[in-house]
């Protein structure tokens, strides 16, 4: 009894939902040209997306959400990667409002007496090439770095969510649009985008910076914000609260957003800290932020070509700038695996 | 096949003009290559007004755009601030960022394959949980300064290697900065092969092998790491175009005379064909790594091969 | 007797604490038998069968205590490598969904030669020349041409075909299907089963038939042995347990079939859900879904005892489910 084989649909192959390493439907070119640590953002995301689509049986989309969060809080408290990191950022921020807490000096007051000097009593860093005390500098250093990553990845996650958001959950031309967009910018390498564009500022503000990072970066936080809504609409309680007649505005608020913001809370959580990566090594190529600006970026940069005689220079804001990028990117690591379901 | 290579090169076209577009308004709109050419003195009105119109400059933004192209394609780049030919300066520069980027691709391919596969294997065990630490470290440093580190403790304390690269760059000359250029992908290929093969373990396939009698070797490398690294060989392919452009901290720390380094200069001195012309070859390098990667996942893919 | 499990214990360590899949399952299956293994999801059918293969994950899988005698040796006991070339060789396994048992990036071809070249020292030409056969052997149409096909284009039951063939290859002496139709069209379902007892006929071989439905079971199973929490808690021939169950959970099964001639009235479900293993309910792991449980279920295990030539039951009361 030869079964009949019918002339086979040929069963197509479903890619994954969304995989942000390869570019999707209508979408030219994969995101993979702003480097490592936004690859990792990206590549945490991903596994965040497809899970929370799975449950046809579990209860509604808020109670959903809400124990999704609180489960993660839950598990994030226990985590001392998540809590040393947290501890951190808390500091860093602290002390990049109240720099006097920690440091009493002046950053800008050197002597240049005491050029490339190392360490002596109340000045536990050394001095750096103009005799300016390097452990003022680095804790002052902090604020520029923070503030700038804090106001990109702001800037970054709101326009890029909107923009995203909105094109996922509406679809049509101006999804098209926005895909089409976002391949333009993923075709300028970073950092030579920061340089032709920020080369031809003069302004000595964090604001440019800020502006180049918002510009090279929502597209990012677009294509993970549109995937993400892509996903959430497909739930079933959300076809069921369309069937039902829920309004445009009420399904996008109500039902997709909450199971939709998790992936973009930690994509923007990691690119925060690539982000002050990022502007630390335009600092260090002279295009970033300029002095007076105390940034490390700049420092590093002056240090470098002092490497042999006085090493010190650049380990110290080397090694705070490092912290710093660690602990967001801890962080982000940390809520994704508490807001992985698979992991639990 | 054929149908699908020509909608994604059709894809790219605007991606293609948008992104030059892109560069060559923040240039030629932003700042003022005429007052460039002549440094610190101010341009005599005159010559500068005559320069203008050979130069299309005055003229609507996207004309000058369409015309600087239609002399792109003609091979003509315009002169770089030393009087000589960009194309001369991109002969000399990117044979050395191609050397250099393959070198940061070989130990990509290598150390970050192997350390992803072993921890890959051994998820959740002492050595997995250290390699993933590690390379969220490694992800977290800063190319440039890691790049003076390894310069300091290699070239400079203990003096293992020279500290900068001579100008005709040779293979062993780069090993170094090969490796820092590598770093921060080599990490993230850790944890995409790791992810992918910890993910496959688990797969039915991979079960069914085992039930069929095949030893663990052949298990692994025939069944589990053909499925495990189209992800990852695809990230790879992508990775060359995007190393290239991401070449110029490398190359600073270094000294070596790359793609970076005219590109630095050329912006240092306001140089805008040099820089136009070195960043949109750039975008076609870091287009075509794309679209190869394409067809490259579709040979290593059957099931989108015939889709 | 071509295999025997004696005793088998399996536990899987999970965070939350160890879950007993498996407690002292005893069968056996002679050439040319089939035995039906019958439960519900996280009965312990599977797990057996992982352990009988050798492809239990360890860990968080565990092999706890007991005997798996292949031919009379005890596989347990073995060396890897002497096991290796048991399985495939010697005893080989159909999966329930072909489609991901099937590696996707391997043409079907070349993962049914790979049994001969690994396992026979074939070249590759004259194991894929076995392979255009074994297609011919389970009725893929055009064999020659579609050997270098890819899984995804094949229809499921031509999949599941090649998983059986691929299963057939070295004509092992014991077959393991677990739920090989659970996942096909029910038209596509038949024809399945009746090729993979035909060939097993033709071959001789024994055959462990792992399965929730027991629609499937009577046509082809000779004996049955039904599991519950990890247990065997009824073993029989196959007839006989259609027409006088001998424990309260096999009826249970049985009464919840949907039969032509109950029209109109409501259908029968078990009360109740399966246990959670890492809980198992002192006593008869079935005394809190069981209709007819009282104080002796919950106080003491009941054995597997023989209760009739060739048939077992685990119920203290089993006379009185037998006379319902």
């Amino acid at each position: 009894m030869p079964e009949p084989e019918r002339p086979e649909p040929p069963e197509r192959y479903e890619p994954p939902a969304y995989d942000p390493l390869q570019p999707g439907k209508g979408e030219a070119i994969a995101p993979t040209g702003q480097g490592g640590p936004i690859d990792l953002a990206l590549d945490e995301a991903e596994s965040l997306e497809k899970p929370l689509g799975d449950d046809p049986t579990g209860p509604g989309p808020r109670e959903k959400a809400r124990s999704l969060w609180s489960d993660a809080w839950h598990q994030l408290r226990r985590n001392p990667v998540f809590v040393i990191a947290s501890l951190v950022i808390l500091f860093l921020v602290v002390i990049s409002i109240w720099p006097q807490l920690i440091a009493s000096g002046d950053p800008l007051q050197c002597e240049l007496s005491k050029s490339q000097q190392g360490a002596e009593p109340g000045h536990p860093f050394g001095y750096d090439t103009q005799g300016c005390d390097v452990y003022t500098r680095t804790v002052y250093g902090a604020r520029a770095s923070i503030t700038v990553g804090i106001c990109a990845t702001v800037g970054a996650a709101l326009l890029g969510s909107a923009l995203g958001g909105l094109a996922g959950f509406f679809g049509g031309w101006g999804d098209s649009l926005l895909s089409r967009v976002a391949d333009i910018f993923f075709g300028i390498p970073v950092v030579l985008g920061g340089l032709v564009f920020l080369s031809v500022v003069t302004s000595t503000t964090v604001w440019p910076v800020v502006g180049f990072i918002v510009l090279l970066g929502w597209p990012q936080l677009a294509r993970i914000a549109r995937g993400s809504v892509i996903t959430a609409k497909q739930n079933d309680y959300v076809q069921a609260a369309r069937a039902l007649g829920a309004g445009n505005g009420r399904m996008l608020l109500r039902h997709v957003a909450p199971n939709a913001v998790a992936p973009v809370i930690v994509v923007a959580t990691i690119a925060l800290g690539t982000y002050i990566a990022l502007e630390a090594t335009l600092s260090f190529l002279g295009v970033g932020l300029r002095p007076p600006t105390v940034s490390w970026g700049i420092d590093i940069s002056n240090a470098a070509s002092q490497i042999r005689n006085a090493p010190h220079m650049l380990l110290y804001p080397a090694g705070a700038l490092s912290i710093t990028v660690l602990a967001f990117i801890m962080l982000g690591d940390a809520v994704r695996d508490a807001l992985d379901p698979k992991l639990r | 096949m054929g149908r699908y290579v020509i909608r994604r090169l059709l894809q790219m076209i605007p991606v293609f003009i948008g992104s030059t577009f892109l560069i060559f308004f923040m240039v030629y709109a932003l700042g003022d290559p005429v007052a460039a050419l002549f440094g610190d003195k101010a341009p005599d009105p005159a010559t500068a007004a005559r320069i203008r119109k050979d130069l299309y400059l005055d003229r609507p933004l996207w004309q000058q755009y369409l015309h600087y192209m239609g002399q792109i394609f003609q091979g003509d780049f315009g002169t770089a601030f030393n009087g000589q030919p960009v194309t001369e300066l991109m002969a000399s520069a990117f044979p050395v960022t191609l050397r250099l980027t393959l070198v940061a691709i070989f130990f990509e391919i290598v150390i970050g394959i192997t350390l992803g596969v072993i921890s890959g294997l051994r998820r959740g065990k002492s050595v997995d949980t250290s390699v993933l630490v590690l390379t969220l470290v490694v992800i977290s440093v800063p190319t440039f300064v890691t790049g003076y580190l390894l310069q300091y403790l290699f070239g400079v304390k203990w003096g293992w290697v020279r500290p900068t690269v001579s100008p005709d760059a040779p293979l062993n000359e780069l090993i170094l900065p090969g490796i820092v250029l590598a770093l921060v992908s080599l990490a993230y290929v850790t944890r995409l092969s790791r992810t992918s093969i910890a993910e496959n373990v688990k797969a039915d396939y991979v079960r069914t092998a085992t039930a069929k009698g095949l030893p663990r070797h052949r298990v692994v490398t025939r069944h589990l790491l053909r499925n495990s690294l189209i992800p990852v060989v695809t990230f790879i392919g992508t990775d060359i175009g995007a190393l290239m452009g991401g070449a110029i901290v490398t190359e600073r720390i270094f000294n070596i005379h790359g793609v970076g380094y005219q590109l630095y200069q050329g912006i240092l001195r306001n140089n805008s064909p040099t820089v136009v012309g070195f960043v949109t070859i750039l975008v076609i390098v870091f287009l075509v790594a794309n679209l190869l990667v394409d067809l490259l996942y579709a040979v290593l893919d059957p099931r989108i091969r015939y889709a | 007797m071509l295999l025997e499990v004696r005793d088998l214990h399996v536990e899987f360590r999970t965070r939350d604490g160890v879950a007993k899949a498996v407690n002292g399952v005893n069968y056996s299956v002679a050439e040319g038998e089939t035995l039906a293994v019958l439960g519900e999801s996280g009965s312990g059918k599977s797990v057996t069968a992982q352990a009988v293969m050798g492809i239990l994950d360890t860990p968080p899988g565990r092999i706890a205590g007991g005997e798996i005698l292949f031919k009379g040796k005890d596989l347990l006991k073995m060396k890897e490598d002497e096991r290796r070339k048991i399985r495939g060789a010697g005893m080989a396994m159909i999966f329930q969904d072909a489609l991901s048992s099937l590696n996707p990036v391997l043409s079907v071809g070349a993962q049914l030669g790979e049994m001969y070249e690994v396992h026979r020292g074939m070249s590759r030409k004259a194991a894929r020349a076995k392979a255009v056969e074994l297609m011919e052997r389970v009725r893929i149409p055009a064999a020659r041409e579609r050997v270098g096909d890819y899984p995804h284009q094949f229809s499921g039951g031509m999949r599941q075909r090649i998983m059986i063939a691929m299963a057939l290859a070295l004509e092992p002496s014991l077959i393991i299907a677990d739920e090989p139709t659970t996942a096909l069209d029910v038209t596509v379902q038949a024809q399945v089963m009746d090729l993979l007892a035909e060939l097993q006929r033709e071959l001789n071989m024994g055959l462990i038939l792992i399965t929730h439905d027991l629609g499937v079971v009577a046509d082809v199973a000779d004996k049955i042995a039904v599991m519950y929490a990890g247990r065997i808690v009824e073993s029989a021939p196959v007839h006989e347990i259609y027409a006088a169950p001998a424990h309260p959970y096999t009826r249970g099964l049985l009464d919840s079939i949907p039969r032509l001639d109950q029209k109109g009235q409501e259908l029968y479900a078990i009360k109740g859900l399966p246990p959670n293993l890492l809980a198992i309910p002192p006593g008869c792991a079935f005394n809190p879904r069981c209709p007819m449980a009282r104080a002796a279920c919950r106080a003491e295990v009941p054995p597997l005892a023989e209760v009739a030539p060739d048939r077992a039951s685990a119920c203290f009361f089993w006379k009185e489910c037998v006379g319902a």
